[in-house]
């Protein structure tokens, strides 16, 4: 630990002990175990979390003794902007409708990169909305709503 | 003769106007999403699968199995003229393929592939067509004990043929297989990991968490550093035919690689990769001018490329027999069976045959089709190259995001993305494969159902996994690749190997 000691390793054994906590916690505490002969629904995920604890915590310890390996940088700006555009779609794809909800997403996604211009993005947008209610709505006829009531259309 | 009658059946399907035509769309699409900087192969069916929902089942398996292809065969293009693999099989083409390109010989690169791919293609499919039905007689004596055994060794050594950490390969299938028991639980009808939720009884969205952990983690991944600007080479392909000095060099590789490539699709895991790295390494060896690999050498293409079609065709034989998924694009594969209400395992073959056979002959009919409509096409596909990444990705958002809702009409199936997409990119950052994930949620509640099945027959007793010679030998297996890869020669071996492939 004082010299070589990887926290990417680490964070990952972490991150399996915390899944594996939650759902081994969850099947004893809420769900019935049975027996090996007549297993509950609380069996196979109980043994599967314990697996995945003990694995968990092999990778941290193996952590501990690996030299760490560098770390790139994280895409802050796309997780800001790329995440939240399926959510985006999902809150408004009944309200507003299919036309708006896939304009707005695209818009959204769009600024992810430092690289769009707001108007490419406008542009963008609007060729995929266009694009998109003519393949899926009209020709593919997928129900959809292409402008809801939230609107007073 | 079975074989033929068999083989016939399959093509009366296959060849059915719209069966073409769906065929035809796939490896279009495929071949268009694969040369796109940025989606490797899975992330493409991913994003397609909701598309071919609402198709015949067998269109739409055989449009999928088009993209497939397609896909792979648009990520050697890519691989030869910008030296950028759509996806880590075409890794190796990259290496010479790209040599040859700068040398002013893009277009005999680019036909050497396609034919290396077509020749491995069709032997590929011929093996499929002989190995399923006896492999499926087998798996029909399967019980329950065999599939789960069957499926362990399976899902571990999908592992040890994964890139990076064997522990946290293995960790990541535990993972899925625990995602993928989310729901309701089919014996008692109890809510597992629900947190309360009524969208999550039917499971998590296998469309969903596809697109989320390949889809959306890669774009992240690929807005990290600043996206370079692609230049292309060459402004004239060169010549599109290979000459028949080239033509004579390629064939001893080609027919090295398929059988390789062949041999390995079969095994669960990165086969097409394996292989494709494999047969590289035996070219160059085997070559009486071992420097000109890395140099443009016509055989370091045609070999790894007639290796990674081979491997790709081959890898349907689990899938088709057994129902089990050899890689993630398999696993894509099993899921748009469930979702089409298809039971993937033995009984296809013998309940659906056109289905079955329509499927092992389309992908013949693709690979022809690939190699008719490329050649001609290939300056399109190098215009589309050309695409910056940053009026890309917003398009793809954009339709997983329509897919994702078309499955089911479920706006949490779209929380299910962003949730999965934010994981997916932290398991990247974690230096996790996703892949095996993926493998892991697919199998999951057919591996607890087995279990279950099989500890009621074996009345609580769990050495009914060992007492039945099949199943136990299968064990036996899996612990076998557990030791190897435990081994730190091997280890040391297996990193070697990846990091050369990559």
């Amino acid at each position: 630990m004082r010299k070589s000691f990887d926290p990417t390793d680490a964070l990952a054994g972490i991150v399996f002990i915390a899944f594996g906590l939650f759902f081994g916690l969850s099947s004893l505490l809420r769900l019935d175990i049975g027996t090996a002969f007549r297993m509950g629904p609380g069996y196979a995920p109980l043994v599967l979390a314990s697996v995945l604890l003990l694995l968990g915590v092999l990778i941290l310890l193996s952590a501990l003794r690996t030299a760490p390996e560098p770390v790139t940088a994280l895409a802050w700006r796309g997780m800001l902007f790329l995440l939240p555009a399926p959510i985006l779609f999902g809150l408004t794809v009944r309200g507003l409708g299919f036309v708006p909800a896939i304009f707005l997403a695209t818009l959204l996604a769009a600024f992810a990169s430092p690289r769009m211009r707001p108007w490419q993005a406008v542009v963008l947008a609007l060729a995929v909305t266009v694009f998109s209610t003519l393949v899926f709505s009209y020709a593919l006829g997928l129900p959809f709503r292409r402008f809801g009531p939230w609107l007073p259309v | 003769m079975d074989l033929l009658s068999n083989l016939g059946l399959g093509f009366a399907t296959a060849a059915s106007p719209e069966n073409l035509l769906f065929c035809l769309i796939g490896v279009i699409l495929g071949t268009l999403i694969g040369v796109l900087p940025g989606i490797g192969a899975t992330a493409t069916i991913a994003m397609l699968l909701p598309i071919t929902f609402e198709l015949e089942p067998v269109s739409s398996l055989i449009m999928l199995a088009g993209i497939y292809y397609g896909a792979q065969y648009g990520g050697s293009t890519t691989a030869i003229l910008i030296n950028m693999p759509g996806e880590s099989s075409s890794a190796v083409t990259a290496i010479d393929g790209y040599q040859m390109a700068r040398r002013g010989k893009a277009g005999t690169a680019l036909a050497v592939a396609a034919l290396g791919s077509f020749f491995a293609g069709t032997v590929a499919t011929v093996l499929v067509a002989l190995f399923a039905p006896p492999l499926t007689a087998i798996a029909l004596e399967f019980g329950a004990a065999e599939y789960f055994s069957l499926m362990v060794l399976g899902l571990v050594s999908a592992v040890a043929l994964a890139h990076g950490s064997f522990l946290k390969a293995l960790a990541m299938v535990v993972l899925g297989l625990l995602l993928g028991l989310v729901g309701t639980d089919i014996y008692t009808g109890d809510p597992r990991f629900t947190l309360g939720r009524p969208e999550l009884a039917d499971g998590l969205s296998f469309v969903g968490l596809a697109v989320g952990v390949f889809g959306i983690a890669e774009i992240l991944r690929n807005l990290e550093g600043g996206e370079a600007d692609r230049t292309v080479l060459g402004q004239s392909l060169g010549g599109l035919w290979p000459s028949r000095e080239d033509l004579k060099r390629m064939v001893a590789p080609m027919l090295r690689g398929t059988i390789l490539g062949s041999a390995l699709g079969i095994l669960p895991g990165g086969g097409a990769v394996l292989a494709s790295f494999g047969s590289y390494t035996i070219e160059k060896r085997l070559s009486k001018t071992p420097e000109e690999f890395g140099r443009g050498a016509v055989a370091g293409v045609a070999g790894p490329e007639s290796a990674n079609n081979a491997g790709a065709q081959t890898s349907f034989i689990p899938l088709l027999t057994l129902g089990i998924p050899a890689n993630p694009v398999m696993a894509l594969m099993v899921g748009a069976m469930i979702i089409q209400g298809i039971v993937p395992g033995p009984n296809v073959a013998t309940e659906q045959p056109d289905l079955f056979w329509g499927i092992i002959t389309s992908m013949w009919i693709g690979n022809l089709m690939l190699i008719v409509l490329n050649l001609p096409l290939i300056g399109i596909w190098v215009k589309l190259l050309k695409v910056p990444y940053h009026l890309l990705f917003p398009i793809i958002i954009a339709f997983s995001s329509i897919g994702v809702y078309s499955v089911k009409g479920n706006v949490f199936d779209l929380f299910t993305v962003a949730f999965f997409g934010l994981l997916g990119y932290a398991f990247l950052k974690l230096r996790c494969e996703p892949a095996p994930l993926l493998l892991g949620f697919v199998l999951g509640p057919l591996l607890e159902e087995n279990l279950r099945r099989a500890m009621i027959l074996g009345r609580g007793d769990p050495s009914v996994f060992l007492t039945r010679p099949i199943s136990a030998s299968l064990l036996v297996l899996t612990v076998m690749v557990i030791a190897v890869m435990l081994l730190p020669r091997v280890r040391r071996k297996r990193e070697e190997v990846f990091v050369e492939g990559d």
